[in-house]
């Protein structure tokens, strides 16, 4: 499991660093989004939404993580991420910046 | 003698027999995903229960006395009959052999295993409470429970356990002035408690509920050194780390632990150490008949989040910690769901209200994984045989065990 990886939307880059590494079921902990424009320009307003489940299990994620702070230069805070279950997970990460609105899907293998 | 002309031939029945009923009967090794995952539910794994920074002491030694004594003694209720250990019994896991708990009344649910719930956010099968201290002071006031107020609860505690309790918490204030402290006054229970509540300030109701409060953190402080130690299962995942001739399990054991956390899909919900993610699953369980259905987590985020004395509250050591709470999830995946039940202290019956009296019909229901009577059961039909549903039960009786806890606590002081 790697602590950082990046995944793509047609209008945004996301990368994702976790705190625990490598991801742990069950257990509390944050990620730092950092969310660049498709040519890499930090986006420093986005509004962020973060969804997701196991696709195989037809389920949400046990907990609602959100944006709890905006750290500067394209860099988010994320709190209240949990998984519960071993196996294939997504992270849906919806961005609302500057007029555009796009999910960037994030593919995790716990 | 044997000739010698036929020694061969008897030496490759020997063989094709070996072939046939000891080899096959061995399964093929473990993977290493497979040796992963079985070292993952290891009692190993477990380490210290996590920190409870609301609860400032949790790890509090005289704390854990106090609450020690306090679970055990029945005049911590208003009948003077009713002590926690009466339905959370230290001969059976911490519970007790009913459907439904049964004290001054029958509850609506069945009694669970206390041990190991230091390791879970949420208490309750519909996780209403969001730690151990909060959740004790909803048994001492429930009508079919204890029976008692707070006010009640309190005077008792600070005249009878007098020293150790000002030990902990300092001076205990003094409540003899019954204008301003009434023999009985609670928020919640009977009308006339309700009454003489409210008539009181603001002020000395919440000295009261800090006094109640620090009760429940005691006990809590208590049901903190209830946790489970190894067992035969424990003992076989370690003998695969060190892959040393495997005796520990026999053959039936190991397929089951095989289908555990293979074919039967156990692991999605009963995974680490304690065998539970401690989140909320809708499986189909149906009530007894004519019953309406458990409403589950619906209900008990709803409750959590008004409760008085959650995560969040003033009474909470900690009101920064809460992520659990924060940022619980809410929503109609939640409807008819309870809490993952650990299957290191398993006893019958099973399921929230006892519906299974026996595991063979646990693993028949999980077999079958009917249709749930609200929201959608998340476990799917398994097609096992009746073989293999033997090897299940066979595997699961294998996580038995003794606590480790010190043999002290596990009886009335
Ligand atoms: C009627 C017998 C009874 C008595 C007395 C009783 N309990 Fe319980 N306890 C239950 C039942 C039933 C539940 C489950 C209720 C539910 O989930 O709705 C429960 C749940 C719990 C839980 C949650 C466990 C988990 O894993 O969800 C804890 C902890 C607990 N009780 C501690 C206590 C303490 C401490 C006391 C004494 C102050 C006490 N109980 C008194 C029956 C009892
Ligand atoms: C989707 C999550 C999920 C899966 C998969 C699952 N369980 Fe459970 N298990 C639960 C929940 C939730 C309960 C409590 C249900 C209730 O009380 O209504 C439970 C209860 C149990 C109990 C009763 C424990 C008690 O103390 O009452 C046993 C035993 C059990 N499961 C074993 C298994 C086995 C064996 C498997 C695999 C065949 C399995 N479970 C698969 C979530 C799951
Ligand atoms: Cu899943």
């Amino acid at each position: 499991m790697v602590m950082s990886a990046l995944a793509e939307s047609d209008a945004f880059q996301v990368t994702y660093s976790s705190a625990i590494n490598p991801i742990a079921i069950n257990k509390m902990h944050e990620w730092i989004l950092d969310i660049k424009t498709s040519d890499g320009t930090p986006v420093t307003d986005a509004e962020v939404v973060i969804n997701g489940g196991m696709p195989a299990h037809n389920h949400g994620l046990p907990t609602s993580p959100k944006v709890t702070q905006n750290l500067g230069q394209g860099k988010y805070r994320v709190e209240g991420v949990r998984f519960h279950m071993s196996g294939y997970w997504e992270m849906r990460v919806t961005v609302k910046a500057n007029g555009i609105e796009d999910t960037v899907v994030i593919s995790l293998e716990l | 003698m044997l000739d010698p002309k036929y020694a061969s031939s008897f030496l490759l029945v020997v063989v094709l027999i070996y072939l046939l009923f000891v080899q096959l009967k061995q399964p093929p090794s473990w993977t290493d995903a497979e040796i992963e995952t079985i070292q993952s539910l290891g009692i190993s794994q477990l380490g210290e229960p996590p920190s409870d920074p609301t609860n400032a002491v949790a790890n509090d030694s005289r704390a854990a006395k106090l609450g020690h004594k306090l679970f055990f003694d029945e005049r911590m209720s208003i009948t003077g009959t009713i002590a926690c250990a009466n339905c959370h019994q230290p001969e059976n896991q911490f519970r007790d052999s009913l459907t439904r708990g049964v004290a001054i009344g029958q509850t609506d649910r069945r009694t669970p295993s206390i041990i190991g719930g230091a390791y879970s956010p949420w208490q309750y099968w519909d996780g209403r409470k969001d730690s151990q201290w909060s959740q004790a002071l909803a048994p001492l006031e429930h009508p079919m429970e204890h029976g008692g107020n707070r006010m009640f609860y309190v005077r008792y505690v600070t005249a009878r356990y007098k020293d150790e309790y000002e030990a902990i918490f300092g001076p205990a204030p003094d409540l003899s002035d019954r204008e301003r402290f009434p023999e009985h006054a609670a928020p919640v229970g009977r009308t006339d408690w309700n009454s003489t509540w409210q008539a009181m300030s603001t002020e000395d109701q919440n000295l009261v509920n800090q006094l109640f409060v620090n009760i429940g953190k005691t006990i809590a402080a208590y049901e903190r050194l209830l946790v489970p130690g190894p067992g035969r299962f424990d003992e076989y995942v370690a003998s695969i780390r060190f892959d040393e001739q495997q005796t520990i399990f026999d053959h039936n054991e190991v397929v089951g632990l095989r289908l555990f956390i293979g074919k039967a899909n156990c692991t999605q919900c009963h995974n680490g150490p304690l065998l539970t993610n401690n989140e909320f699953h809708n499986t189909g369980v149906a009530n007894f008949p004519g019953e309406i259905p458990d409403k589950g987590r619906v209900q008990g985020i709803r409750d959590v989040t008004d409760d008085p004395f959650n995560c969040v509250s003033q009474y909470s050591d900690a009101r920064y910690s809460c992520a659990e709470l924060r940022f619980a999830r809410t929503g109609s995946e939640l409807i008819g769901t309870v809490r993952t039940p650990s299957l290191r202290s398993l006893h019958p019956p099973f399921m929230h209200k006892g519906q299974h009296a026996t595991l063979r019909e646990v693993l028949d229901h999980y077999n079958d994984a009917p249709l749930a009577m609200i929201g959608h059961n998340e476990a799917k039909p398994l097609n096992l045989t009746q073989l293999e549903i033997t090897q299940l039960e066979r595997f699961l009786a294998t996580l038995n065990a003794p606590l480790r806890t010190d043999s002290n606590w596990l009886k009335a002081p």
